[in-house]
Protein backbone atom coordinates (compact mmCIF):
# COMPACT_ATOMS: atom_id res chain seq x y z
CA UNK A 1 0.00 0.00 0.00
CA UNK A 2 1.77 3.39 -0.76
CA UNK A 3 0.15 6.31 1.98
CA UNK A 4 1.56 8.67 0.09
CA UNK A 5 -0.55 8.29 -2.87
CA UNK A 6 -3.67 9.28 -0.72
CA UNK A 7 -1.94 12.21 0.68
CA UNK A 8 -1.23 13.65 -2.80
CA UNK A 9 -4.75 13.54 -3.53
CA UNK A 10 -6.85 14.84 -0.83
CA UNK A 11 -7.69 17.69 -2.65
CA UNK A 12 -9.10 15.03 -5.53
CA UNK A 13 -10.89 13.14 -3.08
CA UNK A 14 -12.88 15.72 -1.75
CA UNK A 15 -13.87 16.82 -4.58
CA UNK A 16 -15.16 13.52 -5.82
CA UNK A 17 -16.83 13.24 -2.81
CA UNK A 18 -18.51 16.62 -3.04
CA UNK A 19 -19.89 15.43 -6.50
CA UNK A 20 -20.87 12.28 -4.87
CA UNK A 21 -23.08 13.90 -1.94
CA UNK A 22 -24.51 16.44 -4.14
CA UNK A 23 -25.47 13.45 -6.92
CA UNK A 24 -27.41 11.55 -4.18
CA UNK A 25 -29.11 14.68 -2.28
CA UNK A 26 -30.62 15.63 -6.21
CA UNK A 27 -31.98 12.67 -6.89
CA UNK A 28 -32.63 11.48 -3.76
CA UNK A 29 -34.81 14.72 -2.79
CA UNK A 30 -36.04 14.33 -7.37
CA UNK A 31 -37.11 10.61 -6.14
CA UNK A 32 -39.09 11.57 -2.80
CA UNK A 33 -40.68 14.58 -4.89
CA UNK A 34 -42.05 11.89 -7.79
CA UNK A 35 -42.70 9.37 -5.38
CA UNK A 36 -44.87 11.37 -2.97
CA UNK A 37 -47.92 11.84 -5.19
CA UNK A 38 -47.49 8.19 -6.97
CA UNK A 39 -47.77 6.99 -3.37
CA UNK A 40 -50.69 8.91 -1.96
CA UNK A 41 -52.79 8.04 -5.27
CA UNK A 42 -52.13 4.39 -4.87
CA UNK A 43 -52.83 4.74 -1.34
CA UNK A 44 -56.18 6.69 -2.06
CA UNK A 45 -56.91 4.71 -5.06
CA UNK A 46 -56.30 1.03 -4.43
CA UNK A 47 -57.17 -0.03 -7.96
CA UNK A 48 -54.03 1.53 -9.30
CA UNK A 49 -51.78 0.63 -6.66
CA UNK A 50 -50.38 -2.82 -7.81
CA UNK A 51 -50.06 -0.72 -11.42
CA UNK A 52 -47.98 1.53 -9.68
CA UNK A 53 -45.51 -0.60 -7.47
CA UNK A 54 -45.56 -2.98 -10.54
CA UNK A 55 -44.09 -0.32 -12.61
CA UNK A 56 -41.25 1.10 -10.31
CA UNK A 57 -40.10 -2.64 -9.23
CA UNK A 58 -39.93 -3.61 -12.82
CA UNK A 59 -37.29 -0.25 -13.35
CA UNK A 60 -35.35 -2.01 -10.73
CA UNK A 61 -34.37 -5.28 -12.83
CA UNK A 62 -33.33 -2.95 -15.59
CA UNK A 63 -29.71 -3.03 -14.75
CA UNK A 64 -28.23 0.47 -13.60
CA UNK A 65 -25.45 -0.03 -16.40
CA UNK A 66 -27.86 -0.04 -19.12
CA UNK A 67 -30.41 2.71 -17.91
CA UNK A 68 -27.36 5.02 -17.65
CA UNK A 69 -26.56 4.05 -21.38
CA UNK A 70 -30.56 4.39 -22.85
CA UNK A 71 -30.16 7.68 -20.97
CA UNK A 72 -27.18 8.90 -23.20
CA UNK A 73 -28.59 10.23 -26.35
CA UNK A 74 -31.04 12.14 -24.30
CA UNK A 75 -29.10 13.68 -21.73
CA UNK A 76 -25.79 13.04 -22.79
CA UNK A 77 -23.11 12.37 -20.48
CA UNK A 78 -23.62 15.15 -17.95
CA UNK A 79 -25.00 15.18 -14.12
CA UNK A 80 -28.60 15.01 -15.71
CA UNK A 81 -28.61 11.25 -17.18
CA UNK A 82 -26.92 10.11 -13.83
CA UNK A 83 -29.56 11.99 -11.50
CA UNK A 84 -32.51 10.69 -13.81
CA UNK A 85 -31.31 6.94 -13.45
CA UNK A 86 -30.57 6.90 -10.00
CA UNK A 87 -34.09 8.89 -9.33
CA UNK A 88 -36.02 6.30 -11.11
CA UNK A 89 -34.25 3.31 -8.71
CA UNK A 90 -35.16 5.25 -5.55
CA UNK A 91 -38.66 5.21 -6.80
CA UNK A 92 -38.74 1.89 -6.03
CA UNK A 93 -38.13 1.62 -2.56
CA UNK A 94 -39.32 5.22 -1.55
CA UNK A 95 -43.10 4.69 -3.03
CA UNK A 96 -43.56 1.17 -1.33
CA UNK A 97 -42.50 2.54 2.05
CA UNK A 98 -44.79 5.94 1.75
CA UNK A 99 -47.51 3.22 0.75
CA UNK A 100 -46.46 1.19 3.34
CA UNK A 101 -46.94 3.81 5.88
CA UNK A 102 -50.04 5.46 4.96
CA UNK A 103 -51.65 2.14 5.03
CA UNK A 104 -50.42 1.68 8.17
CA UNK A 105 -52.20 4.82 10.05
CA UNK A 106 -54.83 3.42 12.02
CA UNK A 107 -58.69 3.84 10.43
CA UNK A 108 -59.44 5.71 14.01
CA UNK A 109 -57.13 8.73 13.45
CA UNK A 110 -58.73 9.21 10.29
CA UNK A 111 -62.16 9.28 11.67
CA UNK A 112 -61.30 11.12 14.00
CA UNK A 113 -59.73 13.86 12.13
CA UNK A 114 -62.98 13.72 9.86
CA UNK A 115 -64.71 14.24 13.30
CA UNK A 116 -63.22 17.66 13.58
CA UNK A 117 -63.89 18.63 10.39
CA UNK A 118 -60.42 18.11 8.75
CA UNK A 119 -60.63 17.81 4.97
CA UNK A 120 -58.88 15.26 2.98
CA UNK A 121 -55.74 17.48 2.36
CA UNK A 122 -55.44 18.71 5.80
CA UNK A 123 -55.98 15.11 7.23
CA UNK A 124 -52.91 13.70 4.90
CA UNK A 125 -50.58 16.62 5.94
CA UNK A 126 -51.41 17.44 9.48
CA UNK A 127 -52.34 13.55 10.20
CA UNK A 128 -51.23 10.89 7.89
CA UNK A 129 -47.90 12.26 7.00
CA UNK A 130 -46.40 12.67 10.61
CA UNK A 131 -48.18 9.28 11.59
CA UNK A 132 -46.43 7.97 8.79
CA UNK A 133 -43.37 9.43 8.71
CA UNK A 134 -40.99 6.78 10.71
CA UNK A 135 -41.70 4.27 8.05
CA UNK A 136 -41.06 7.33 5.59
CA UNK A 137 -37.92 7.88 6.79
CA UNK A 138 -36.87 4.27 6.70
CA UNK A 139 -37.47 4.12 3.20
CA UNK A 140 -35.13 7.22 2.66
CA UNK A 141 -32.58 5.49 4.72
CA UNK A 142 -32.45 2.53 2.18
CA UNK A 143 -32.96 5.13 -0.61
CA UNK A 144 -29.84 6.85 0.14
CA UNK A 145 -27.76 3.83 1.11
CA UNK A 146 -28.60 2.18 -2.56
CA UNK A 147 -27.78 5.81 -4.08
CA UNK A 148 -24.60 6.68 -2.76
CA UNK A 149 -23.56 2.82 -4.04
CA UNK A 150 -25.04 2.93 -7.29
CA UNK A 151 -23.76 6.33 -8.07
CA UNK A 152 -19.94 4.77 -8.74
CA UNK A 153 -22.15 2.41 -11.68
CA UNK A 154 -22.10 5.80 -13.55
CA UNK A 155 -18.78 5.37 -13.85
CA UNK A 156 -19.46 4.13 -17.64
CA UNK A 157 -20.38 7.61 -18.56
CA UNK A 158 -18.02 9.32 -16.55
CA UNK A 159 -20.12 10.78 -14.19
CA UNK A 160 -19.48 8.13 -11.37
CA UNK A 161 -17.75 10.75 -9.00
CA UNK A 162 -16.40 8.95 -6.07
CA UNK A 163 -16.80 5.76 -8.96
CA UNK A 164 -14.16 7.65 -11.03
CA UNK A 165 -11.57 6.07 -8.66
CA UNK A 166 -12.75 2.55 -9.83
CA UNK A 167 -12.05 3.52 -13.49
CA UNK A 168 -8.84 5.01 -12.57
CA UNK A 169 -7.53 2.19 -10.76
CA UNK A 170 -8.50 -0.48 -13.56
CA UNK A 171 -6.90 1.42 -16.30
CA UNK A 172 -3.56 1.94 -14.34
CA UNK A 173 -3.90 -1.51 -12.95
CA UNK A 174 -3.16 0.55 -9.48
CA UNK A 175 -5.29 -0.68 -6.16
CA UNK A 176 -4.78 2.51 -4.16
CA UNK A 177 -8.03 4.79 -5.72
CA UNK A 178 -10.24 1.79 -6.00
CA UNK A 179 -9.69 1.09 -2.28
CA UNK A 180 -9.68 4.90 -1.63
CA UNK A 181 -12.88 5.04 -3.03
CA UNK A 182 -14.80 2.36 -1.49
CA UNK A 183 -13.96 2.97 2.04
CA UNK A 184 -15.10 7.03 1.02
CA UNK A 185 -18.25 5.59 -0.37
CA UNK A 186 -19.07 3.77 3.13
CA UNK A 187 -17.88 6.38 5.21
CA UNK A 188 -20.43 8.85 3.37
CA UNK A 189 -23.05 6.33 3.78
CA UNK A 190 -22.33 5.82 7.59
CA UNK A 191 -22.30 9.83 8.22
CA UNK A 192 -25.82 10.15 5.62
CA UNK A 193 -27.08 7.69 7.44
CA UNK A 194 -26.22 9.14 10.64
CA UNK A 195 -27.54 12.51 9.65
CA UNK A 196 -31.15 10.89 8.08
CA UNK A 197 -32.00 9.25 11.75
CA UNK A 198 -31.01 13.20 13.54
CA UNK A 199 -33.57 14.44 10.82
CA UNK A 200 -35.88 11.65 11.78
CA UNK A 201 -35.68 12.52 15.67
CA UNK A 202 -36.28 16.03 15.46
CA UNK A 203 -38.93 15.90 13.09
CA UNK A 204 -40.79 13.03 15.08
CA UNK A 205 -40.40 14.52 18.85
CA UNK A 206 -43.60 12.43 20.43
CA UNK A 207 -41.36 8.91 19.52
CA UNK A 208 -39.00 10.45 22.10
CA UNK A 209 -39.62 9.54 25.86
CA UNK B 1 -39.61 5.60 -30.36
CA UNK B 2 -41.25 3.00 -32.85
CA UNK B 3 -38.48 3.31 -34.71
CA UNK B 4 -36.53 2.37 -31.53
CA UNK B 5 -38.61 -0.57 -31.00
CA UNK B 6 -38.38 -1.73 -34.48
CA UNK B 7 -34.80 -2.22 -34.43
CA UNK B 8 -34.67 -3.87 -31.02
CA UNK B 9 -37.31 -6.59 -32.36
CA UNK B 10 -34.78 -6.25 -35.73
CA UNK B 11 -32.09 -7.46 -33.79
CA UNK B 12 -33.92 -10.25 -31.91
CA UNK B 13 -35.32 -11.29 -35.17
CA UNK B 14 -31.74 -11.85 -36.35
CA UNK B 15 -30.45 -15.30 -36.15
CA UNK B 16 -27.17 -14.53 -35.94
CA UNK B 17 -27.76 -12.52 -32.40
CA UNK B 18 -28.55 -16.15 -31.34
CA UNK B 19 -25.92 -18.21 -31.72
CA UNK B 20 -22.54 -18.85 -31.29
CA UNK B 21 -19.97 -17.60 -28.60
CA UNK B 22 -21.22 -14.17 -28.48
CA UNK B 23 -24.65 -14.98 -29.09
CA UNK B 24 -27.76 -14.75 -26.99
CA UNK B 25 -27.74 -18.31 -25.45
CA UNK B 26 -23.91 -18.57 -24.54
CA UNK B 27 -24.59 -15.11 -22.92
CA UNK B 28 -27.55 -16.84 -21.28
CA UNK B 29 -25.92 -19.62 -19.92
CA UNK B 30 -23.00 -17.29 -18.51
CA UNK B 31 -25.34 -14.69 -17.32
CA UNK B 32 -27.55 -17.58 -15.44
CA UNK B 33 -24.16 -19.11 -14.38
CA UNK B 34 -22.67 -16.00 -12.53
CA UNK B 35 -26.02 -15.48 -11.04
CA UNK B 36 -27.47 -18.72 -10.07
CA UNK B 37 -23.56 -20.07 -8.49
CA UNK B 38 -23.71 -16.31 -6.59
CA UNK B 39 -26.60 -16.61 -5.20
CA UNK B 40 -26.26 -19.87 -4.24
CA UNK B 41 -22.85 -19.46 -2.11
CA UNK B 42 -24.73 -16.38 -1.08
CA UNK B 43 -27.39 -18.32 0.61
CA UNK B 44 -25.06 -21.02 1.83
CA UNK B 45 -23.33 -18.09 4.01
CA UNK B 46 -25.95 -16.01 4.92
CA UNK B 47 -28.92 -18.63 5.83
CA UNK B 48 -26.88 -19.67 9.00
CA UNK B 49 -25.66 -16.50 9.73
CA UNK B 50 -29.86 -15.64 9.94
CA UNK B 51 -30.86 -18.25 11.39
CA UNK B 52 -28.47 -18.06 14.16
CA UNK B 53 -28.89 -14.59 15.05
CA UNK B 54 -32.99 -15.50 14.93
CA UNK B 55 -33.16 -18.76 16.79
CA UNK B 56 -30.43 -17.17 19.58
CA UNK B 57 -31.68 -13.71 19.49
CA UNK B 58 -28.33 -12.91 19.88
CA UNK B 59 -25.95 -10.64 17.62
CA UNK B 60 -29.01 -8.76 16.03
CA UNK B 61 -27.96 -5.19 16.45
CA UNK B 62 -24.45 -6.05 15.15
CA UNK B 63 -26.21 -8.25 12.00
CA UNK B 64 -28.62 -5.67 11.03
CA UNK B 65 -26.17 -2.79 10.96
CA UNK B 66 -23.64 -4.70 9.59
CA UNK B 67 -25.82 -5.80 6.50
CA UNK B 68 -27.06 -2.00 6.51
CA UNK B 69 -24.09 -0.62 5.51
CA UNK B 70 -23.16 -3.75 3.74
CA UNK B 71 -25.72 -1.96 1.10
CA UNK B 72 -23.53 0.82 0.55
CA UNK B 73 -20.70 -1.34 -0.46
CA UNK B 74 -20.24 -0.41 -4.20
CA UNK B 75 -20.56 -3.53 -6.39
CA UNK B 76 -18.93 -2.57 -9.35
CA UNK B 77 -15.58 -0.72 -6.76
CA UNK B 78 -15.15 -4.33 -5.63
CA UNK B 79 -15.44 -5.97 -8.82
CA UNK B 80 -12.28 -4.08 -10.11
CA UNK B 81 -10.62 -3.83 -6.52
CA UNK B 82 -10.70 -8.35 -6.84
CA UNK B 83 -9.84 -8.07 -10.52
CA UNK B 84 -6.60 -6.08 -10.07
CA UNK B 85 -5.95 -8.84 -7.08
CA UNK B 86 -6.87 -11.78 -8.18
CA UNK B 87 -5.94 -11.30 -12.23
CA UNK B 88 -7.80 -12.88 -14.86
CA UNK B 89 -10.43 -15.21 -13.16
CA UNK B 90 -13.85 -15.12 -12.48
CA UNK B 91 -13.41 -14.64 -8.44
CA UNK B 92 -14.12 -10.83 -9.11
CA UNK B 93 -17.49 -11.54 -10.38
CA UNK B 94 -18.16 -13.64 -7.78
CA UNK B 95 -17.16 -12.11 -4.35
CA UNK B 96 -19.02 -9.28 -5.62
CA UNK B 97 -22.07 -10.39 -6.21
CA UNK B 98 -22.26 -12.47 -3.24
CA UNK B 99 -20.98 -9.11 -1.26
CA UNK B 100 -23.79 -7.87 -2.79
CA UNK B 101 -26.42 -11.01 -1.92
CA UNK B 102 -25.86 -11.92 1.46
CA UNK B 103 -27.01 -8.44 3.18
CA UNK B 104 -30.32 -9.03 1.72
CA UNK B 105 -30.67 -12.78 3.15
CA UNK B 106 -29.28 -12.54 6.26
CA UNK B 107 -32.07 -9.54 6.61
CA UNK B 108 -35.03 -11.35 5.46
CA UNK B 109 -34.08 -14.27 7.59
CA UNK B 110 -33.67 -12.61 9.98
CA UNK B 111 -37.09 -11.16 9.71
CA UNK B 112 -38.59 -14.22 8.84
CA UNK B 113 -37.63 -15.41 12.31
CA UNK B 114 -38.09 -12.52 14.52
CA UNK B 115 -41.57 -12.42 13.00
CA UNK B 116 -42.23 -16.15 14.71
CA UNK B 117 -45.05 -15.72 17.33
CA UNK B 118 -44.38 -16.13 20.41
CA UNK B 119 -46.69 -18.23 21.80
CA UNK B 120 -45.24 -20.98 18.72
CA UNK B 121 -41.92 -21.08 20.57
CA UNK B 122 -43.40 -21.49 23.83
CA UNK B 123 -45.29 -24.23 22.79
CA UNK B 124 -42.86 -26.02 21.25
CA UNK B 125 -41.10 -25.59 24.57
CA UNK B 126 -43.64 -26.70 26.83
CA UNK B 127 -43.95 -30.20 24.32
CA UNK B 128 -40.42 -30.92 25.16
CA UNK B 129 -38.99 -29.95 21.86
CA UNK B 130 -35.37 -29.43 21.35
CA UNK B 131 -33.59 -25.83 20.05
CA UNK B 132 -32.56 -28.08 17.16
CA UNK B 133 -35.93 -29.31 16.81
CA UNK B 134 -38.23 -26.20 17.43
CA UNK B 135 -35.42 -25.02 14.58
CA UNK B 136 -36.02 -27.00 12.03
CA UNK B 137 -39.89 -28.06 12.48
CA UNK B 138 -41.41 -24.70 14.13
CA UNK B 139 -39.47 -21.35 13.33
CA UNK B 140 -38.20 -22.56 9.81
CA UNK B 141 -41.28 -23.88 8.37
CA UNK B 142 -43.40 -20.28 9.83
CA UNK B 143 -40.22 -18.17 8.85
CA UNK B 144 -39.70 -19.89 5.21
CA UNK B 145 -41.80 -17.06 3.34
CA UNK B 146 -39.77 -14.24 4.21
CA UNK B 147 -36.72 -16.46 4.15
CA UNK B 148 -37.37 -16.71 0.61
CA UNK B 149 -38.75 -13.47 0.24
CA UNK B 150 -34.78 -12.65 0.88
CA UNK B 151 -33.42 -15.09 -1.62
CA UNK B 152 -35.94 -13.76 -4.68
CA UNK B 153 -34.40 -10.11 -3.97
CA UNK B 154 -31.11 -11.14 -3.85
CA UNK B 155 -31.88 -13.22 -6.75
CA UNK B 156 -33.12 -10.37 -9.08
CA UNK B 157 -30.27 -8.04 -7.86
CA UNK B 158 -27.53 -10.59 -8.81
CA UNK B 159 -29.21 -10.79 -12.47
CA UNK B 160 -29.15 -7.22 -12.84
CA UNK B 161 -26.15 -6.73 -11.25
CA UNK B 162 -24.12 -9.34 -12.89
CA UNK B 163 -23.96 -7.34 -16.20
CA UNK B 164 -21.23 -5.68 -14.39
CA UNK B 165 -18.89 -9.19 -15.17
CA UNK B 166 -19.02 -7.49 -18.82
CA UNK B 167 -16.45 -4.30 -17.51
CA UNK B 168 -13.81 -6.75 -16.50
CA UNK B 169 -14.16 -8.57 -19.53
CA UNK B 170 -16.32 -11.54 -19.11
CA UNK B 171 -19.57 -12.48 -20.45
CA UNK B 172 -22.93 -12.38 -19.72
CA UNK B 173 -25.65 -10.44 -20.96
CA UNK B 174 -23.22 -7.41 -19.78
CA UNK B 175 -21.23 -7.36 -22.86
CA UNK B 176 -24.18 -6.27 -24.86
CA UNK B 177 -24.39 -3.11 -22.64
CA UNK B 178 -20.84 -2.30 -23.11
CA UNK B 179 -19.95 -3.40 -26.51
CA UNK B 180 -23.13 -1.43 -27.48
CA UNK B 181 -21.94 1.61 -25.42
CA UNK B 182 -18.46 1.45 -27.31
CA UNK B 183 -19.82 1.00 -30.93
CA UNK B 184 -22.53 3.46 -30.15
CA UNK B 185 -24.99 0.49 -30.77
CA UNK B 186 -28.33 1.46 -29.11
CA UNK B 187 -30.52 -1.39 -30.27
CA UNK B 188 -27.91 -3.70 -29.09
CA UNK B 189 -27.70 -2.16 -25.63
CA UNK B 190 -31.30 -2.06 -25.66
CA UNK B 191 -31.68 -5.99 -26.45
CA UNK B 192 -29.13 -6.68 -23.26
CA UNK B 193 -31.12 -4.67 -21.36
CA UNK B 194 -34.98 -6.64 -22.00
CA UNK B 195 -32.64 -9.68 -21.73
CA UNK B 196 -31.70 -8.55 -17.83
CA UNK B 197 -34.65 -7.40 -17.50
CA UNK B 198 -36.93 -10.68 -19.00
CA UNK B 199 -34.29 -13.26 -16.69
CA UNK B 200 -35.05 -10.87 -13.90
CA UNK B 201 -38.80 -11.03 -14.14
CA UNK B 202 -38.78 -14.56 -15.06
CA UNK B 203 -36.95 -15.63 -12.18
CA UNK B 204 -38.71 -13.75 -9.38
CA UNK B 205 -42.27 -15.16 -10.68
CA UNK B 206 -40.72 -19.17 -10.57
CA UNK B 207 -39.04 -18.08 -7.50
CA UNK B 208 -42.83 -16.96 -6.40
CA UNK B 209 -44.31 -19.98 -7.42
CA UNK B 210 -41.92 -21.82 -4.93
CA UNK B 211 -42.66 -19.13 -2.44
CA UNK B 212 -46.34 -20.15 -2.62
CA UNK B 213 -45.45 -23.45 -2.64
CA UNK B 214 -43.05 -23.94 0.61
CA UNK B 215 -45.37 -21.63 2.99
CA UNK B 216 -46.88 -24.19 5.25
CA UNK B 217 -50.84 -24.90 4.91
CA UNK B 218 -51.71 -23.99 8.31
CA UNK B 219 -50.45 -20.62 7.29
CA UNK B 220 -52.12 -19.99 4.25
CA UNK B 221 -55.08 -20.93 5.87
CA UNK B 222 -54.78 -18.24 8.91
CA UNK B 223 -54.04 -15.92 6.04
CA UNK B 224 -57.15 -16.25 4.13
CA UNK B 225 -58.73 -15.90 7.63
CA UNK B 226 -56.84 -12.86 8.91
CA UNK B 227 -57.94 -10.87 5.32
CA UNK B 228 -62.01 -11.85 6.19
Amino acid sequence: MRWSWFAGHVDEMAELTLQHVITTVISVGCGLLIAFPLAVLAHRVPRLRGLILGVTSVIFTVPSIALFILLLPFTGLSLTTTVIGLTLYSLVVLVRNIVEGLAAVPPRVREAARAMGYGRARTLIAIELPLALPVIMAGVRIATIMTISLTSVALVIGQGALGQLFADGLQRNFAEPIIAGIALTLLLAVVADAVLVGVQRGLTPWTRR
Amino acid sequence: MLELLRQILAWFADPAHWTGGDGLLARLAEHLEYSALSTLAAALIALPIGLAIGHTGRGAFLAINATGFGRALPTIGIVTLVFLVSGLSLWPVYIALVVLAVPAIVTNTYAGMAAVPRELRDAARGMGMTGWQRLWQVEVPVAAPLILAGIRLAAIQVIATATMAAYVSFGGFGRYLFDGLAQRDLPQVLAGAASVAVLAITTDLLLAALQRALTPRGLRDTRKEAHA
